[in-house]
């Protein structure tokens, strides 16, 4: 099976690059864009079939590796095949 | 004092530090690869600048998870002092050895240039050789030197006096409004280093290793590297 994370700045944490994608948009005449905030998407190929032993090795991953969790929050999407 | 360089493929200060180490110990330090479980025994374990595993993932996150790592973490939590430099600092955040995280710079450009930072204790293995509030200039270079911790841990930090040094200008000023120079890369608190809660392990954006001979133009770098040998000798 498949996971999709995503990896985000947590609400309150300042994120420059966001702010700079916001701003160049805006020039490029994106008027209607305000805030933006941007993240991380990472893609697994994992060979567990059990989906509940998957997330719960998932959220290990996310906490040990994939996130800081200092500053990020994690979703994590199963997807079968 | 025996001096041990921890060497992670992307490192680039580590020939840096290891001079400074030399030039005030006069020996060489032992340069530790990071695939190693095990090194002889070290008095300190230096954890030097560089682009580690070429900053994946974030800067420090996958030398944090090396197998060096795990060993310099047990003997940290045995008390042998590390002094963690600019991707060594990011390195040890991402290892949970000291409190907080390295962010991109606010301002989003790589920073190269000479900082003040104010000594905000002697009290520690460190800063021994400065006077609390000292101003001292060093080098930085860095893109991820943006400190941050959640309110909590700021508030525990600085009651415990965990805060090594902070970015001032030059007459010493850290409060109030400030220039890009006295904060060149957005730091909560204009926070430049931390300690542990026992103060064992420094982690700093800037060099101190590149201010120790007076051809960098500031040598005042050397008191800290003088003041570990003093205490660790």
């Amino acid at each position: 099976m498949k996971a999709r994370v995503h990896v985000t700045l947590k609400n309150g944490v300042l994120d420059p690059q966001g702010k700079a994608i916001a701003h160049s948009l805006n020039r490029l005449g994106f008027a209607e864009v305000g805030d933006v905030r941007q993240g991380k998407y990472i893609e697994l190929e994992l060979t567990e079939s059990d989906t509940a032993k998957a997330k719960a090795r998932l959220e290990d991953m996310c906490r040990k590796l994939l996130a800081n969790t200092v500053i990020e929050n994690y979703s994590i999407e199963l997807v079968g095949r | 004092m025996k001096a041990a360089v921890i060497v992670f493929p992307g490192s680039n200060r580590d020939g840096d530090v290891a001079q400074a180490l030399e030039l005030v110990t006069g020996r060489k330090p032992q340069m530790v690869w990071h695939g190693a479980g095990d090194f002889d025994k070290a008095d300190l374990m230096v954890i030097p600048g560089g682009c580690s595993y070429g900053d994946y993932l974030r800067w420090g996150a996958m030398a944090a998870q090396s197998p060096v790592m795990a060993e310099v973490t047990r003997r940290a939590a045995q008390g042998v002092p590390v002094l963690a430099i600019c991707n060594g600092f990011q390195i040890a955040a991402e290892a949970g050895l000291l409190p907080g995280v390295l962010m991109r710079n606010a301002h989003l450009k790589f920073v190269c240039a000479d900082v003040h930072l104010k000594v905000e204790t002697s009290q520690s293995l460190f800063t021994s050789r400065y006077q609390a509030g000292q101003v001292i200039r060093v080098p930085v270079a860095h893109a991820e030197g943006n400190y941050f911790a959640d309110d909590e841990t700021l508030a525990r930090i600085k009651e415990r006096g965990q805060v090594a040094f902070r970015y001032c200008s030059a007459d010493g000023a850290v409060d109030g409004p400030l220039g890009e120079e006295a904060n060149p890369n957005g730091s909560i608190m204009n926070i430049a280093g931390v300690y542990n809660e026992a103060k064992t392990v420094m982690g700093l954006m800037p060099h101190p290793e590149n201010a120790v001979e007076g051809l960098f133009g500031s040598t005042d770098g050397r008191a800290l590297f003088e003041g570990l040998v003093e205490a660790l000798a």
